[in-house]
């Protein structure tokens, strides 16, 4: 039985327990338990009715679990109700999930592990591996944001924005450990992007899978980061970048365009050349410049630079990046690459062991190194 | 989130503001001390930030090859080293700033007559995770 499965059901079995009685927590705990004992039992026994297996299970898990003290007025209460079902369908309950999860009173860090666990059906263990802390902690962290959420009621939809926002972080960032965050993050947003009709679902599930089709060309055997140029586009997944840009060109033709469908589009076109010295860079700057006027963020600003450095020559890419604040993130690493396209080899060289010392993280600081080092060397001969 | 080293010195920080070395306190202010350490830890371990902490010996020794075949040539302890770490602490945090003000708060651990050490932490972010979508 296939675990990614296994776990597409969590959802739906928190949503009837909830539906039955049980608080978000208790309940969320319960699926919790039965998701381990499925795992353990399924492989040798697997069950005709997977849904209804894990459902009974969880809730006997609730039952036994609220047969404390303190609970058993709570429990005989239930007892006495009939399990009815509720009026509203399993998907809107689904997205119900989705927006508790990622409610704006969580910290990011405490919704992205809480729509991991009671969305994706990770464990606790699963989850503090992904992000390199120890289980108690990361076992603290989500009951925090289920006590944080414990009182939210649904009246009315929540932001469809900020559960694409979750689910970006979760694609984004993370080591993994076990799990493939970014397969989970696209298998949660397919999810929502199904059971939501929103444009920016559809932006980002196709700004996810064009990224992902990469990720075999993007780091060498030795683990070092290989960027966009000099990537081996024979290595990339051509299925499921044109699945990205069907879902993509969907998403445009409706016409509201957010931030995530214009990610899509530069990724789209990326994806879309058969060789770098291909690459649409003039049509690159106009969804950067689309992508300023949606989100004015400086890393926007700075991409757009490194942009139009391609489409217009490097020293038009650094008159843009000299309209930007240096102490930006990799403002250096672009100034780098400018100075080094425009022939100053010796600035770039300095450039790139200046933004080695500024990388926040180990793959990019070895990746400049390098750079710095090809340069001097270069320079040397 | 990011995670960020919390140093704590033996040598090599500029002077805590109440200064007094550790033999000079009574055994009840050493006792406050540690218990405000352990209660700190628990309480981040509570709202899941934390993530480890440390404390080493002061002795350590400098080890380097010395070709194949032969033993690892060994130097040290040298007592007029001038950095010399205690130990650490590892925290899991939101933002910069929460780290700076959980910073702060071990900086006030008592010490001497029960008043805060004040003492300078070396506060250092760790080299994140490689996120995907860069270009």
């Amino acid at each position: 039985m296939d675990e990614a499965l296994i776990r597409s059901l969590t959802p739906s079995v928190l949503t009837v327990l909830g539906r039955r009685g049980a608080d978000f927590a208790a309940a969320e705990d319960a699926v919790q338990d039965a998701l381990v004992q499925a795992a353990r039992l399924w492989p040798a026994d697997p069950p005709r009715d997977a849904k209804g297996w894990l459902v009974t299970v969880a809730w006997h898990k609730f039952l036994d679990a609220t047969r404390s003290d303190a609970a058993r007025r709570r429990r005989e209460d239930l007892l006495d109700e009939q399990p009815a079902p509720g009026p509203a369908s399993a998907v809107d309950d689904t997205l119900q999930l989705y927006f508790l999860c990622a409610h704006p009173s969580l910290t990011p860090a405490s919704a992205v592990a809480l729509t991991l666990r009671a969305v994706g059906g990770l464990t606790t263990r699963q989850i503090a591996q992904a992000y390199l802390v120890p289980e108690a902690t990361m076992a603290q962290r989500i009951s925090r944001a289920k006590r944080t959420v414990s009182d939210v009621r649904f009246d009315r939809p929540g932001d469809v924005a900020t559960v694409l926002r979750v689910l970006y972080l979760v694609f984004n960032e993370g080591y993994g450990g076990d799990v493939d965050l970014a397969a989970e993050a696209i298998r949660l947003t397919r999810q929502l992007a199904a059971a939501v009709d929103h444009p920016e679902a559809a932006g980002l599930l196709a700004l996810m899978l064009l990224h992902h089709a990469r990720r075999p060309a993007r780091t060498a055997p030795d683990g070092s980061l290989v960027p966009l140029a000099e990537q081996d586009r024979g290595r990339w997944d051509t299925g499921m970048i044109a699945e990205g840009v069907g879902i993509l060109q969907a998403a445009l033709a409706r016409d509201r365009l957010g931030e995530f469908q214009a990610q899509a589009a530069i990724a789209a076109l990326h994806a879309d050349a058969p060789t770098a010295e291909e690459t649409d860079w003039v049509q690159i700057v106009e969804w950067y410049d689309e992508l300023t006027r949606l989100t004015d963020s400086p890393v926007v600003r700075l991409n757009r630079a490194v942009a139009v450095g391609q489409a217009d020559g490097p020293r038009a890419g650094l008159a843009a990046l000299a309209q930007l604040d240096d102490s930006l993130p990799r403002h250096t690493a672009v100034a780098a690459y400018l100075h080094e396209r425009d022939g100053d080899l010796a600035t770039a060289a300095r450039l790139y062991a200046e933004a080695a010392h500024k990388a926040p993280d180990l793959a990019e600081r070895d990746h400049l190194t390098r750079q710095a080092a090809r340069l001097n060397n270069h320079r040397r001969r | 989130m990011a995670k960020y080293l919390l140093l704590k010195h033996y040598r090599g920080a500029p002077a805590a503001v109440n200064d007094v070395p550790m033999e000079k306190w009574t055994p009840e202010e050493i006792s406050a001390h540690m218990q405000y350490m352990n209660d700190f830890a628990a309480r981040l371990e509570q709202t899941g930030e934390f993530v480890d902490s440390q404390a080493l010996a002061p002795g350590g020794t400098f080890v380097r090859y010395d070709g194949e075949g032969r033993p690892p040539v060994t130097d040290g302890p040298f007592a007029e080293t001038k950095d010399l770490i205690a130990g650490w602490m590892v925290i899991d945090v939101d933002s910069y700033q929460r780290a700076l003000d959980l910073a702060g708060e071990l900086s006030a651990a008592p010490g001497a007559a029960g008043r805060p050490i004040h003492e300078w932490l070396e506060l250092r972010p760790f080299l994140g995770c490689h996120s995907t979508v860069t270009e």
